[in-house]
């Protein structure tokens, strides 16, 4: 048995985001056919798929920003206006009691007198509520002024990410929801780029991502790069063909940021076998892809439209073959022949098994899932099948670090609490590295061990281990929980480290800190 | 009873939104001896990991103890001299404070005290101790919640107090409850820290390495670790219990409150008269002193409780430290305490006397001391107490005299 559970901590760990608590029987059922446990995820194309009530499209959430843009700047000028006759409210003076003089303070006013301090009131806790992680973040302090209120913006960003978290929280083994992640990283955008790429983050991995995650490469490719998120974040929409309409009646022109970032990080790879020739080239295929704008003179605002106006006209040469001047059919053409060269294939294939199987991929391994990817004419769900198929993805140690994201979302699961609210993990993520949908630059978050084993990172994650420990250790035997996690694949030093805790909540954070949850 | 549950709510409200609601709120709490116009109130810490009694409270006058504690064995003389209680017992000179409370007559010692629970589980041991039931197992309401459900009706105490990130078991139940927790989220404490490195170190020296480099670094970040700074233990424990004490000096506030400080499982390298267990102790001593001060003139009507779910073992272990035992030590302190004074059955130290040959022999059962207080603080019967609070528990008859 006990090869069994190492088994099923490979379909769970490896594969997906780590066993459920409570009765879900995740590890059991992983361990009877650990393989049959991953693939099952990969007969439900439509489980993919995300939608939730009130999630929107893109060209709705860009009018959404759209308008809100135009309140803001709205109220700007009215109080410019104003400001010459009425002076700005002025802040009262301080008014707080002087406790001092006070000797008989009410209860009410101890609380507003700390809370400012030191304090926060919150619920007693008897039976645990799912909602956040970190103590105290889900009440209001007691005296603090109302919060401001979240923009449309704020709210739909943790709309998005709340939708994310639940699903990885409740999926079955969630190989198919770290597929997305995997995919949505390959093909990353910042919520950092400006107000329209926050609002689109989300609907960018719904509407581009998921469709394709068990699908088509090359379908996937154009989905994303015609997405009104990825072209406003590599500046595509800027990009006017220099003997364009457009281009000829302006001083802008050519920017070639989305092309090399398509050849570069999303499909051939450094090295690949392209020239700057070909970035500029590709640059020039794809001036005009762009979004309509706040008036719509394009097409609906907020959707993808192509711009012949912009487009730079006459036939283009890349990577040695030309490309009649077809309009928007001329970069399609393009796209689709990227997907399926030599490079991508391999690009794709090495980066695929860093992620799921080790940082230094096994050769032979890489090698299988590239013959995949050629045959099969990029089909994802077939390069997945490959991976789980293979004795290498079971065969290797677990050495791969979880990233934060991962570490989060499995605590999550093994103490089976479903997120009502994204606070605690978008807080702990963007204290651990890795804030949502918002790496540092277009080639994502890093993927290896290295990058998230590091000193303060770990010193961090054990910070926010105690903390959970501190808040929700109360009620939890912690060997059940280690019996959900690993089973009879725990080391005999991690059983005894946590049963030799000095308390529940101590034994909850070493727990999660333990190798069999960090270690995937 | 209705209108006594609708304020009972009300005030719960009131406490968690700091809205008007709660100055509204016409209710003021009643107690059994408000006759003679008291105003009792008890706090009650939990020490999780479970206290060595015989190096905090030291029977230097007993010939075993120097023998069994070795290099960590206070003594009355000196560097750091333990503090003589009487000709017997020595108080660990990191409480300073609780030295100067039992001089006044506030403070008390009770030793070679445990619960029921005889096995050496941290986790079972803290459910017995908390819960107040004779066995482990039963984690659905702890002995504080149910001696405030038992209190006589329409004389309620306000809510218990729960400090901390969540309501400890012994608070837990059916009587309403408040909870609070300083903002300053602790950071992992450094015995986690160094549990976690040492499994990393059999387990996965990568993640060892890193971690330890981490912890380093957050060391060099804050300075000297053993002195009181923001975020260490000792600070720790001073800074809830000021919250505490301001929470519960109110004249609305709560009058019950339970918390727990993390930490004493002291399997290695425990110190003497100074280090690890030291600093934790003086920080205990700083929350005592947080406590007095923080109440003002209600400390005069209060009981602070500090319990443990099992002692050590009375001989120290290879690496300087002790293993979990069974008897150790209640300490009481607070205005209401008739104080100045060990109470002990002293079991001796001889090896014929230890329990199980290892351990301090447990001749006081804790329920009775806790009884004792209860009874003496809120007038709870010896019925409530045995049936109720404590099941099953007719045979530790509450101590008497206990509460002045």
């Amino acid at each position: 048995m006990a090869r069994d559970s190492q088994a099923a901590l490979v379909a769970l760990n490896r594969f997906g985001f780590g066993a459920r608590g409570g009765a879900s029987g995740d590890l059991i059922n992983a361990a009877s056919d650990p393989r049959g446990f991953v693939k099952a995820e990969l007969g439900r194309p439509n489980g993919v798929l995300l939608e939730a009530p009130g999630l929107q499209s893109t060209p709705q959430l860009g009018q959404a920003v759209f308008a809100y843009q135009d309140q803001v700047k709205q109220a700007r000028e009215a109080a410019k206006a104003a400001a010459p006759t009425e002076a700005p409210p002025q802040a009262p003076a301080d008014q707080k009691p002087d406790t001092k003089l006070r000797r008989n303070l009410s209860l009410n006013a101890v609380m507003t007198d700390i809370a400012g301090q030191m304090a926060d009131a919150k619920p007693a806790d008897n039976m645990a509520k799912p909602d956040t992680m970190q103590p105290n973040a889900a009440t209001p302090p007691a005296a603090k002024p109302a919060p401001q209120p979240l923009n449309v913006i704020q709210k739909t960003f943790r709309a998005e990410a709340l939708a994310r978290l639940q699903r990885a929280t409740l999926v079955e083994c969630g190989f198919t929801e770290r597929l997305v992640v995997f995919w949505s990283n390959h093909f990353c955008i910042s919520a950092n780029k400006g107000e329209l790429a926050r609002m689109w983050a989300g609907a960018f991995e719904r509407e581009a991502v998921r469709p394709h995650v068990l699908g088509r490469f090359a379908d996937m490719l154009k989905a994303v790069e015609q997405h009104p998120a990825m072209l406003f974040f590599l500046d595509n929409q800027q990009s006017l063909g220099p003997d364009s309409r457009a281009g000829q009646n302006r001083k802008r022109g050519l920017n070639e940021n989305l092309a090399r970032e398509i050849m570069e990080l999303h499909t051939l790879g450094v090295g690949g076998g392209y020239t700057q020739e070909d970035v500029t080239s590709l640059a020039r295929i794809i001036t005009g892809w762009t979004f309509a704008g706040r008036q719509g003179q394009l097409g609906v605002p907020g959707s993808f439209v192509f711009n012949t106006n912009a487009h730079q006209p006459g036939p283009q040469v890349l990577l040695g073959k030309t490309y009649a001047p077809t309009g928007l059919a001329q970069g399609e053409a393009a796209l689709a022949d990227i997907a399926r060269h030599p490079s991508t294939a391999n690009f794709i294939a090495t980066k695929f098994v860093r992620h799921f199987v080790a940082d230094d991929p096994p050769a032979v391994l890489v090698a299988r899932l590239r013959d995949v990817f050629v045959r099969t004419d990029g089909d994802l769900r077939a390069l997945a099948t490959a991976l789980v198929d293979s004795d290498e993805a079971w065969k290797a140690p677990l050495t791969k670090m979880r990233s934060p994201y991962d570490f989060l979302v499995a605590s999550g699961r093994l103490l089976a609490r479903v997120p009502e609210d994204p606070s605690a993990y978008l807080n702990n993520l963007n204290l651990l590295g890795q804030p949502l949908w918002s790496p540092a630059g277009p080639n994502g978050f890093p993927d290896t061990s290295a990058a998230w084993a590091a000193p303060e990172g770990m010193k961090l994650r054990l910070d926010i281990a105690a903390q959970m420990g501190a808040r929700l250790g109360n009620n939890i035997d912690p060997l059940d929980l280690l019996e959900f996690a690993a089973a009879d694949a725990a080391s005999i030093e991690t059983r005894r480290t946590v049963e030799r805790a000095e308390s529940r909540q101590q034994a909850l954070a070493l727990l999660l800190m333990s190798p069999e949850m960090q270690r995937r | 009873m209705d209108c006594v549950e609708n304020r009972l709510i009300t005030s719960r409200r009131g406490l968690l939104l700091g809205g008007a609601s709660f100055a509204a709120w016409a209710y003021l709490p009643k107690f059994a001896r408000a006759a003679d116009g008291r105003d009792p109130r008890l706090i009650v810490v939990i020490l999780r990991g479970a206290l060595d009694g015989l190096s905090t409270v030291a029977p230097i006058g007993d010939p075993d103890y120097a023998g069994l504690h070795g290099s960590i064995a206070l003594t009355a003389d000196g560097a750091h001299p333990a503090i003589m209680l009487d000709t017997f017992f020595a108080l660990h000179p990191a409480m300073p404070e609780f030295a100067r409370m039992y001089r006044d007559m506030h403070a008390a010692v009770i030793h070679a005290v445990a619960t029921p629970y005889r096995d050496r589980s941290h986790f079972d041991g803290q459910d017995v101790l908390e819960s107040g039931y004779a066995g482990p197992g039963r984690v659905q309401s702890g002995w504080l919640n149910r001696a405030l459900e038992a209190l006589p009706r329409g004389e309620r105490v306000s809510s218990g107090l729960a400090v901390g990130p969540t309501t400890p078991l012994v608070l837990r139940g059916a009587a309403p409850t408040v909870g609070w927790a300083p903002v300053a989220l602790p950071q992992a404490d450094d015995d986690t820290a160094m549990r976690l490195v040492d499994l990393y170190r059999h387990r996965d020296p990568a993640l060892a390495s890193a971690l330890s480099q981490g912890l380093q670094l957050e060391k060099a970040a804050s300075g000297d670790d053993m002195k009181p700074k923001p975020g260490n233990a000792a600070m720790q424990m001073r800074q809830v219990a000021r919250g505490a004490a301001k929470l519960m000096g109110a004249d609305d506030g709560p009058r019950i409150a339970a918390l727990a400080f993390d930490g004493w499982d002291t399997h290695a390298n425990e110190g003497g008269p100074v280090g690890r267990l030291a600093f934790l102790l003086g920080g205990l001593d700083g929350a005592l002193a947080e406590f007095e001060s923080g109440l003002g003139d209600r400390w005069r009507d209060t009981v602070v409780v500090v319990a443990t779910e099992f002692g050590r073992t009375a001989r120290i272990n290879g690496t300087d430290g002790t293993d979990h035992g069974t008897g150790t030590i209640a300490l009481l302190a607070g205005g209401a305490v008739k104080g100045g004074r060990v109470i002990s059955d002293w079991p001796g130290l001889k090896l014929a006397n230890l329990y199980e040959g290892r351990d301090l022999k447990p001749t006081t059962d804790l329920r009775s001391v806790i009884k004792g207080v209860l009874q003496g603080q809120f007038g709870l019967s010896d019925r409530v107490l045995a049936e109720t609070v404590f099941p099953d528990s007719a045979a530790a008859r509450p101590m008497k005299g206990l509460v002045a």
